[in-house]
């Protein structure tokens, strides 16, 4: 069964189009990267797949879930890592953390387990904004995989992490995670070594066999 | 749902307990406002419609600073993304938002209220402390149900500053004047609770109202 299925989706903002045209298949357990530069439609695709924005056209199949009528369907089953940490400030990483798991029911013993997976346990109740960008960066990767999730949608995931927290964190984001992941990364060869299926964007559309991506 | 929104609201709490981004400002502003009063209308004391009214019209224009901050953590820091993306629903934030937003009132209040009666209230208002606070808890509900619906509206504007009060006003006004009418007797020589009860059903009913509006129109505010 395909966890994504896209055919013709379309997504505007306003009268600028966003996406176009996109399609792909996705088999459970298999990576998707995709390639584009900036503004290729990137971020707003991952953002369509994890249901928080809506597809103006096409068919969008996310998890057995046809959208957006059916929507409803995904909340805590995707581990979304976007541009933003979706962590306050002023709280530690473990009070986020548990905020989290709080709203996934999640037991709260998972939110040591992951703390400790990313290497933050010891410094797991400093307030965030004393905090580097790599070890905020740390605890996002922790809150997207918290609830243990069937799909993970990863934009740039390891942006701002040294090699020793790339490495931290692969086996919760990385194909050893054993989940159907969405990678967007600029990083080219290290998207296209993790791949089984690829989606080169340009300005929103399917690029063309050959066209170059980055200009 | 329940378990959703006590989450929301212990956050909020502690984070406005960390940042006292809210309650400092609505409770200063009261205060400087109180004052202002008590020098611009160069009287020691007022009683009455007057008094009823300088209490009421400054409580809610510093609901307004309340409101506009009530979901700025959750734009500013992604929150609204986090619930959308956890299997909740959507009222409990609401339910939160309300819920904390009486509870920022309450604690305004609480030095506000004394604030007025010490610089600008002449009968003082010791005996009719009881019916004080249900008016006061009364109009904290509908200010507390209209202002979580107002700030997830204005939320992702860019305007929000503007928006808040524009919109939060005009739907205030009902119970401005039931909150008005409700005190002014409490607040003159002689004290008497004239009209009392139609006063506090018309706050129950208010309230009543627009919890229910908010309940049924808050999913669609956070709709893409």
């Amino acid at each position: 069964m395909a966890a994504i299925e896209l055919d013709g989706l379309e997504r505007r903002y306003g009268e600028r189009v966003a996406l176009a045209g996109v399609s792909v298949r996705v088999e459970e357990g298999q990576t998707l990267a995709v390639l584009g530069g900036n503004g290729a439609g990137k971020s707003t695709l991952l953002r369509v797949l994890a249901g928080l924005l809506r597809p103006h056209a096409g068919r969008a199949l996310v998890l057995g879930a046809e959208l957006p009528g059916e929507r409803w369907m995904l909340p805590g089953r995707i581990g979304y890592l976007g541009h933003e940490p979706l962590l306050y400030r002023e709280l530690s990483g473990r009070e986020n953390l548990g905020y989290h798991a709080r709203l996934h029911g999640a037991a709260p013993a998972r939110v040591g387990e992951v703390l400790a997976a990313v290497g933050m346990d010891g410094r797991a109740d400093e307030p965030l904004r004393e905090l580097s960008k790599g070890m905020v960066q740390r605890l996002a990767v922790a809150r997207a995989v918290l609830h243990d999730p069937e799909l993970l949608l990863l934009d740039e995931p390891r942006a701002g992490l040294d090699p020793a927290g790339a490495e931290r964190v692969e086996p919760l984001i990385g194909r050893e995670s054993g989940r159907t992941r969405v990678l967007v990364s600029h990083d080219v060869e290290g998207a296209l070594a993790q791949a089984d299926v690829v989606l080169r964007l340009k300005r929103g559309r399917p690029a063309g066999e050959g066209e170059e991506l980055y200009r | 749902m329940i378990r959703a929104a006590r989450a929301i609201l212990r956050k909020d709490l502690l984070i406005e307990l960390r940042t006292k981004e809210s309650v400092p400002a609505m409770t200063l502003f009261t205060l400087t406002v109180y004052v202002l009063f008590h020098f611009g209308l160069d009287r020691d004391a007022l009683e009455g419609e007057l008094a009823s009214g300088v209490l009421w019209v400054t409580l809610l224009l510093a609901a307004i600073i309340g409101v506009t901050r009530l979901f700025a953590a959750e734009r500013e820091q992604g929150g609204i993304e986090g619930l959308l993306l956890a299997p909740v629903d959507r009222t409990a934030l609401f339910v939160a938002k309300a819920a904390g937003l009486f509870a920022m009132l309450v604690a305004v209040e609480l030095v506000a209220v004394p604030a007025f009666a010490f610089l600008l209230l002449r009968p003082g208002i010791g005996g009719a402390l009881p019916e004080l606070i249900a008016i006061l808890l009364l109009a904290n509900v509908g200010i507390a149900a209209v202002g979580a619906l107002v700030s997830a509206l204005a939320a992702e504007t860019r305007a929000r500053e503007l928006i808040v009060p524009l919109l939060l006003l005009p739907l205030l006004v009902p119970l401005l004047i039931a909150c008005a009418q409700a005190t002014e007797p409490f607040l003159r020589i002689p004290q008497g609770p004239e009209d009392l009860g139609r006063w506090l059903g018309l706050l129950t009913l208010y309230d009543v109202v627009f919890v229910l509006v908010s309940l049924a129109v808050f999913d669609y505010l956070l709709e893409d």
